[in-house]
């Protein structure tokens, strides 16, 4: 199944929940708000480096430049347009857009 | 994603509805607009289940009185879902330890999952919606 998550984790604790819950071979998508999860150096590094090594981990590129943090995206999260977005979500049977 | 269900007596297909619950009651809209959305789903005869996260377990403690707050009370509908045959409640364990409440502080009976098993619950739904 496919998660998304669209807050910054340091708003509210939903990649923490999601990440609890998320089962080996799930992916999980980072868009808007949610990409800063997927940049070097904040508190959230450390977790999502962790989600990688079970979970397909996906951050939205247009979401990532707007916020200038393209750069700092950490390794093993892959990144994808808003073409990948709509092909994750047809390659998944569920996807919960977590709120 | 689950074998879809035989339509009942000719009516739409069978899916599976989680509702996943996260946000306190009083303070937002959405415990409330998440019930309506459970009593359409069970309107249409939809296979739903209820899951109860974080602060949504906040939506099933027992003893809610709003007079004073001058918002309608709606726990009680909580009570009425099994009239709607929707009696697949779930209870995230962390998330009620998290509060200090357990099985007994809540006016419904729930199934108490871990997070894995709410993982897998997840994974084998159709449709997903968040509050």
């Amino acid at each position: 199944m496919l998660h998304i998550i669209n807050k910054s984790p340091f708003e509210t604790n939903t990649l923490d929940t999601c990440l609890r819950m998320a089962q080996p071979g799930h992916a999980l998508l980072l868009i808007e708000d949610g990409v800063y999860a997927a940049t070097k150096g904040s508190a959230a590094e450390e977790r999502v480096r962790e989600a990688c090594t079970t979970l397909k981990v996906y951050a939205l590129q247009p979401d990532m430049d707007a916020r200038g943090v393209t750069g700092k995206v950490i390794d093993g999260v892959t990144l994808v347009d808003y073409g990948g977005f709509v092909d994750l979500a047809e390659q998944h049977d569920t996807s919960h857009s977590w709120l | 994603m689950s074998e879809q269900q035989p339509s009942p007596a000719g009516g739409p297909k069978v899916k599976k509805f989680m509702i996943v619950n996260r946000k306190a009651p009083y303070g937002t809209i959405y415990a409330l607009e998440s019930l309506e959305v459970v009593l359409i789903a069970a309107t249409f005869d939809q296979d739903v289940s209820l899951v109860f996260i974080d602060d949504g377990v906040y939506e099933l403690v027992k003893g809610q009185q709003t007079k004073g707050i001058g918002v309608k009370n709606f726990s009680p509908s909580y009570r009425a879902l099994e009239d709607y045959d929707v009696e697949k409640l779930y209870v995230d364990r962390a998330s009620m330890d998290q509060r200090g409440l357990t099985e007994s502080d809540l006016l419904v009976p729930v199934a108490v999952l871990d997070a894995q098993q709410m993982g897998q619950l997840m994974a084998q739904q159709d449709v997903i919606l968040s509050f």
